[in-house]
């Protein structure tokens, strides 16, 4: 009878939350199975119960420290349906808005700059003492700058519109307590173009990146999806609100311009039992080809077009690259995220120049209704929040379907793909082979502590044990 | 006797007869923290957050009538850290997730601590009380995970509204603010009522429903008068 050794990447480095990959080795060090698990919990969904409506946009946020607007403003969204806010004032939509692109384009500058390029730029196997933040200060201190400059804006635009830069309190149900005053927007204004310059940069990096080591990115964690994402009516991207569409690994439609708010009739959850994180999955494909991605890859490859002149130029380049087929390479969730984080500044200066961020006209009320839904292109995926409100204005029932959580097959089938690439066969482990299956997860710039609701500490351990389940060797980053 | 002279910390102001040391200190400028006091309620001397030294005795600050000669001790370090206890010890026994709080920023007893320079409540084990929440009526919401048992409500609707809408109910550590009545739907309470004013009520206890966060970061109460200045002034 043959004997399975695993090994286990606890907790993995460089993402947000706790996690730890295992790999399932057989007798010929053949990589039988890998798995990324979500070993922590906190129950959002359940304390949320018997909170009053209106508190909750500001509750569901704390699930993260990176991109708690997007929490803050799904919850809204869902809120807007149980005030009876069918359509906000173009102050408040605006406003939202402009909040959203601050906060993507700053958690976008943070993944790739902060958490990713150190892999990019220095290479995944070199020493992992400079391979972090402070190796980009240290050698390219001139990009590590703008990064920060460029995060910094962006967390500038949430404070101007959510009141702090970090859970902030500006959405509301029905609109936004507050607009943009000229004095704050005239901030913004003076340094607009050295973030379109700074962005531009940063986006050639990326996309040289992926075209000078081109055989490389397609060897290196691509596998064959379906896709899924909001797009706007004309089939445009759209961060901010849309119908769900899905496509195939062919890119053929599998459904398109459904209401986000109907997501129940298209998409089911299923629990494992090693993992706190479900595995959402399209119903009529069933729980086992149904899985999907979800980020930006997938909008790229779900949209038809950007509509903003520099991104949209961006994203035709994109798509030459794989003949107008979709793009299944996980590494290319980079460029992505840098096309996306140009679409944003472009996005960022058009509202900037709208008066209507000046209106007063913040907030609207209609009838009351006990059920609401709220979708939106999160910086890491589609995000759900679900919401039922009792008629003494108490939360019953809730609902999150995080990024992360509809990347969770997707990045299972990642680390499988490199571990059979990297590991199977070899007898010992090397830092750098560790270091391949976080680049795998990190790609998708997982958000672990969203996906479970969960909170922890990233240092990071691989153990490997022998058939007979003994430690045969042990790496860690901080051991 | 038409002026009494007291001494607050060494500093000598002018008192009237029948004012207590914190109106006094109040008329000369002087501030002196407080949580169970407020403008127009008839003062209660529970919370003990005004507790100053009157002739090296302690006293609240807001019952105890100013007599000629008083030496008041209230901004020296060992006041200090009475005060810094009293606040720590209400964030311990309620369930005080400033966060998330709709009161944040409007808040006597966060203002009190950032004053009071606790920013982060460790000193004690928390007791994390299961607390209910009555939202039963239309307009009002009483949730006592946030209660410090100030009795403003309970005052201001006997002596304001002249109701009694509010009581305290349980015993010691138990003991809480309930409603006269099944729960608040149950009651003769109006959104209108003094006792449910924005204001009354120090913390987020009760709070009037649908109206949460309508106030952006900045121009809040104490973005406005932050930390350190005097709560009756803001």
């Amino acid at each position: 009878m043959s004997k399975t050794r695993v090994i286990e990447i606890e907790p993995i480095t460089r993402v947000e939350g706790h996690g730890k990959v295992t790999i399932h080795l057989d007798d010929h060090n053949n990589v039988r199975e890998a798995r990324l698990h979500v070993v922590e919990f906190r129950g959002f969904e359940r304390f949320i119960c018997g909170r009053p409506y209106w508190e909750v946009p500001v509750i569901v946020q704390r699930l993260c420290g990176i991109c708690p607007v997007s929490h803050h403003l799904a919850a809204s969204k869902a809120m807007d349906m149980v005030v009876g806010a069918k359509r906000l004032t173009p102050t408040a939509e605006k406003i939202r808005r402009l909040m959203h692109y601050g906060q993507i384009m700053q958690s976008h500058v943070l993944h790739f700059f902060h958490l990713c390029s150190p892999d990019l730029l220095f290479g995944f196997g070199s020493a992992p003492e400079s391979r972090n933040v402070l190796g980009i200060i240290e050698k390219m201190p001139e990009l590590a700058v703008q990064a920060v400059m460029m995060r910094k804006f962006g967390q500038e635009i949430i404070k101007a519109t959510a009141g702090k830069k970090i859970h902030g309190t500006g959405s509301v149900p029905g609109g936004v307590s507050k607009n943009l005053s000229i004095e704050e927007r005239d901030v913004f204004l003076r340094d607009i173009d050295q973030m379109k310059k700074w962005v531009r940069s940063a986006l050639d990096i990326a996309k040289k990146y992926t075209l000078e080591n081109l055989d490389a990115v397609r060897a290196f964690a691509t596998f064959n999806s379906s896709h899924l994402s909001l797009v706007r009516e004309d089939g445009a991207l759209d961060l901010y609100n849309g119908n769900l569409r899905a496509i195939d690994a062919g890119g053929n439609i599998i459904f398109d311009q459904v209401d986000s708010r109907q997501y129940n009739d298209y998409i089911m959850e299923e629990v494992k039992s090693w993992s706190y994180m479900k595995f959402p999955f399209i119903k009529s494909r069933g729980h086992i080809d149904g899985w999907y991605r979800v980020g930006p890859l997938s909008r790229m490859n779900t949209c038809g077009f950007i509509d903003t002149p520099e991104a949209g130029k961006a994203l035709q380049e994109f798509k030459s690259l794989t003949n107008g087929n979709p793009n299944h390479m996980t590494l290319a969730y980079h460029w992505s995220r840098m096309i996306e984080t140009l679409h944003c500044v472009e996005n960022i200066e058009k509202l900037l120049n709208d008066p209507d961020l000046q209106g007063t006209d913040l907030l609207v009320r209609g009838d009351r209704a006990e059920e609401g839904i709220g979708v939106i292109e999160a910086p890491r995926g589609t995000l759900f929040h679900h919401f039922k409100v009792n008629e003494n204005d108490q939360v019953t029932f809730c609902n999150l379907i995080v990024s992360t959580t509809n990347n969770n097959e997707a990045m299972n089938r990642a680390i499988r793909n490199v571990a059979q690439e990297h590991i199977s066969v070899k007898p010992k482990i090397t830092e750098g082979m560790l270091n391949h299956v976080e680049v795998a997860v990190r790609s998708y710039d997982p958000c672990l502590s969203c996906a479970t609701h969960a909170i922890g500490k990233m240092p990071m351990e691989i153990e490997m044990y022998g058939p007979e389940g003994n430690l045969v060797d042990r790496k860690g980053q901080y051991l | 006797m038409d002026k009494i002279i007291i001494r607050i910390d060494g500093a000598e102001i002018k008192g009237k007869p029948g004012q207590t040391i914190m109106q006094a200190a109040d008329d000369a400028g002087i501030h002196i923290p407080r949580l169970c006091d407020v403008e127009g309620l008839e003062p209660q001397g529970s919370c003990r957050v005004c507790t100053v030294k009157v002739n090296g005795r302690t006293a609240a600050s807001c019952t105890q009538p100013v007599a000629d000669g008083m030496e008041v001790e209230n901004d020296t370090l060992e006041i200090r850290n009475y005060r810094r206890d009293l606040v720590r010890m209400l964030f311990h026994e309620g369930n005080h997730l400033c966060p998330c709080c709709e009161a944040s920023g409007r808040c006597e007893l966060q203002n009190l601590a950032y004053q009071l320079g606790i920013l982060q409540p460790d000193k004690y084990p928390y007791l994390q009380p299961v607390r209910p929440v009555d939202a039963s009526h239309p307009d009002v919401m009483l949730d006592t995970n946030r209660c410090i048992r100030c009795g403003r409500c309970i005052r201001a609707s006997i002596q304001l509204d002249h109701k009694n809408v509010f009581g305290y109910i349980g015993r010691g550590i138990n003991k809480q603010v309930g409603v006269n009545g099944k729960n608040l739907a149950q009651t003769n309470v109006d959104i209108h009522d003094k006792a449910v004013a924005l204001g009354t009520c120090p913390v987020g206890c009760i709070i009037q429903k649908r109206a949460g966060f309508f106030d952006p970061i900045g121009k809040r109460r104490f973005d406005l008068h932050p930390a350190g200045t005097k709560v009756e002034d803001s």
